[in-house]
């Protein structure tokens, strides 16, 4: 990485200064461009906010823009035991987060630091479970987890950790692999031990890695949907995840739409935001594991 | 000493070790050997019955058309992905003016929870109120159908087309960024030789980028095959799967087995497991994974 940064200004340099001509009106449709797909890729989540802030008398019209706006959806969500659910997703995307740090940091520091007998049994082992998906053993998962007797919420955290370990232990490894084991060493020799060293060089360098993990983590626990639709079937809503929950709006006959993207409002914009912070590094933690 | 040392990586690789063996492995050994058993939805275990739940399962009459849906489903949210994701990220490569924003809302799918996406655009195709049908209506395109509405959810062709899309729709922010990165990592002067060459720029798209892009596709076309084929909240949310089972992947069949017959929706399970080991190992195998990737 680092090194292949560094000849770059010498070819930039070159590169813009030729086409420099025709440059205006080529990056101006591109601009455009851009723009259109970007506000393509919006308006379904536009339309969600509308859908939120139309009057529940007003479902029936046939308008793209409701007459009045109201923001009465938000209010009486609520009520609607919405807050149990937050709670409950909340819950699950920590405590599944926290997992996979303790468990992952470890590996991965390991795995980057020392060769040894397994360690690419073992990296294959978590790639492997980047591969299979819990759809695919969604019958194992709920007979195993129902035999165990635990509460849903702390087999989702469970669950959850399980399959996000892969995505850690990944972009953690490449990370660690990144920094000198000489700086260690350096720090060592100084007197501040192993323990001073790990704490004190190794993970604040790493930091960037340890946040995309840990924001991936929470987001991916947050949206899960089909192991929490298994296990928490039965459950009281407010002790249902988010996503569980929020289907609780499609009755049989009619839809509750107002609350329904109300909710969804309130479960996809914090995560949005979040993944924002994590944008460009998340790709590789997602191809690290098929391309070593 | 020695041993001891040997054996410290052990140690700090068994959480990990343990958390895949429970979440991850323990689960394929209940889901192989549930699927040699007799078990009511319930979960109620009967008993071994050999493999009666195998031969029901290829005997269920929509057994073939499922699969076949599903290779379509597989290989066209893929295709398409894949495409129409080249071009993205061929434009986001650029540089131009508030590109960083542009690239923002790129990744709002990915990031949105994908059951919600698709509740958006169910809502959006109901036949009387949804906007997409408010707006071909105003355009005029559904009233030249001959109605002033269409069901679009309700016919199983074009309910598939519409939830490919949605789905095509929610691969496309991973697939662009992956490819982004690619490109990223061509350095510039290969271009200029190119141009040197006198290459034009499409020539040297096809000459150059491609050729050098082609590990960051693979890796990217092989996420998207694993995802694509588990995927589940598009269809559960947009048909359920139906009307019958006619709009219904591998993945939605198996779940809906698994209301009535536990041992058969193991099968079922076990099935689509090796299919996808299947096609993982031919794709690896056709692309010449080893010598393509690591380089």
């Amino acid at each position: 990485m680092i090194t292949t940064t560094k000849p770059a200004p010498r070819l930039r340099a070159t590169a813009t200064s030729a086409p420099r001509a025709r440059r205006p009106l080529r990056s101006w449709v591109i601009a455009v461009a851009a723009y259109v797909i970007a506000v393509i890729f919006v308006l379904p989540y536009l339309e969600m906010l509308i859908m939120a802030l139309r009057p529940n008398s007003e479902l029936g019209l046939a308008t793209i823009f409701p007459k009045h706006w109201t923001f009465s959806n938000f209010t009486t969500l609520w009520s609607t035991g919405l807050g149990g659910s937050i709670g409950t997703s909340l819950e699950i995307a920590a405590g599944a987060t926290i997992i996979v740090l303790i468990v992952s940091l470890p590996a991965a520091y390991c795995t980057a630091r020392r060769r040894f007998r397994g360690r690419t049994a073992f990296l294959l082992l978590v790639l492997a479970t980047q591969m299979f998906q819990p759809a695919a053993m969604l019958v194992g998962i709920q007979r195993e987890f129902t035999d165990f007797g635990l509460p849903p919420t702390l087999s989702l955290i469970v669950v959850n950790a399980g399959f996000n370990l892969a995505f850690a232990v990944w972009i953690l490894n490449a990370f660690f692999s990144s920094i000198p084991a000489e700086l260690e060493e350096a720090a060592m020799v100084d007197g501040l031990g192993r323990l001073g060293a790990l704490t004190r060089i190794t993970l604040p360098l790493a930091a960037p890695g340890i946040v995309t993990a840990l924001i991936f983590t929470f987001i991916a626990a947050w949206n899960e949907f089909l192991v929490a639709l298994t296990l928490s079937l039965g459950q009281p809503p407010s002790q249902q995840p988010l996503t569980v929950a929020i289907n609780n709006y499609i009755g049989e006959y009619s839809v509750d739409w107002g609350h329904l993207f109300a909710a969804g409002l309130v479960a996809t914009v914090p995560v949005i935001i979040l993944f924002a912070f994590i944008e460009r590094r998340v790709v590789s933690g997602l191809t690290a594991g098929a391309v070593k | 000493m020695l041993a001891i040392r040997r054996l410290t990586p052990l140690l700090w690789l068994s959480p990990a070790i343990a958390l895949i063996g429970v979440v991850v492995l323990w689960p394929v050994v209940v889901m192989v050997q549930s699927s040699f058993q007799q078990i009511g939805g319930e979960g109620f275990v009967a008993g071994y019955n050999g493999t009666t739940n195998y031969t029901n399962l290829f005997h269920e009459p929509d057994f073939v058309s499922v699969l076949l849906r599903t290779l379509i489903w597989v290989v066209a949210v893929v295709g398409v992905t894949m495409l129409i994701s080249l071009g993205l990220a061929q434009l986001f490569h650029q540089r131009f003016p508030g590109r960083r924003v542009t690239r923002w809302a790129l990744i709002i799918p990915w990031a949105a929870s994908v059951m919600m996406t698709a509740l958006i655009f169910k809502w959006a195709l109901d036949p009387n109120v949804g906007v997409i049908n408010v707006i071909l209506n105003h355009i005029g395109v559904v009233k030249h159908l001959g109605s002033n509405q269409a069901d679009w959810l309700g016919n199983p062709t074009s309910a598939l087309i519409w939830m490919m899309a949605v789905a095509v729709f929610v691969s496309l922010p991973f697939t662009t960024y992956a490819l982004l990165s690619g490109l990223q990592g061509i350095p510039g002067d290969v271009y200029e030789a190119a141009s040197i060459d006198g290459a034009t720029s499409w020539r040297s798209y096809l000459g150059v980028t491609l050729p050098l892009l082609r590990p960051a596709i693979l890796v990217a076309t092989l996420i998207n095959v694993i995802n694509v084929f588990n995927s589940f909240p598009i269809i559960w949310e947009m048909t359920g799967g139906g009307p019958g089972y006619e709009t219904s992947t591998s993945t939605i069949y198996m779940i809906d087995l698994k209301e009535g017959d536990v041992g058969q929706a193991a099968a079922m399970s076990v099935f689509n497991f090796l299919l996808v080991i299947v096609i993982v190992l031919v794709y690896l195998s056709t692309t010449r994974w080893k010598e393509q990737v690591d380089r």
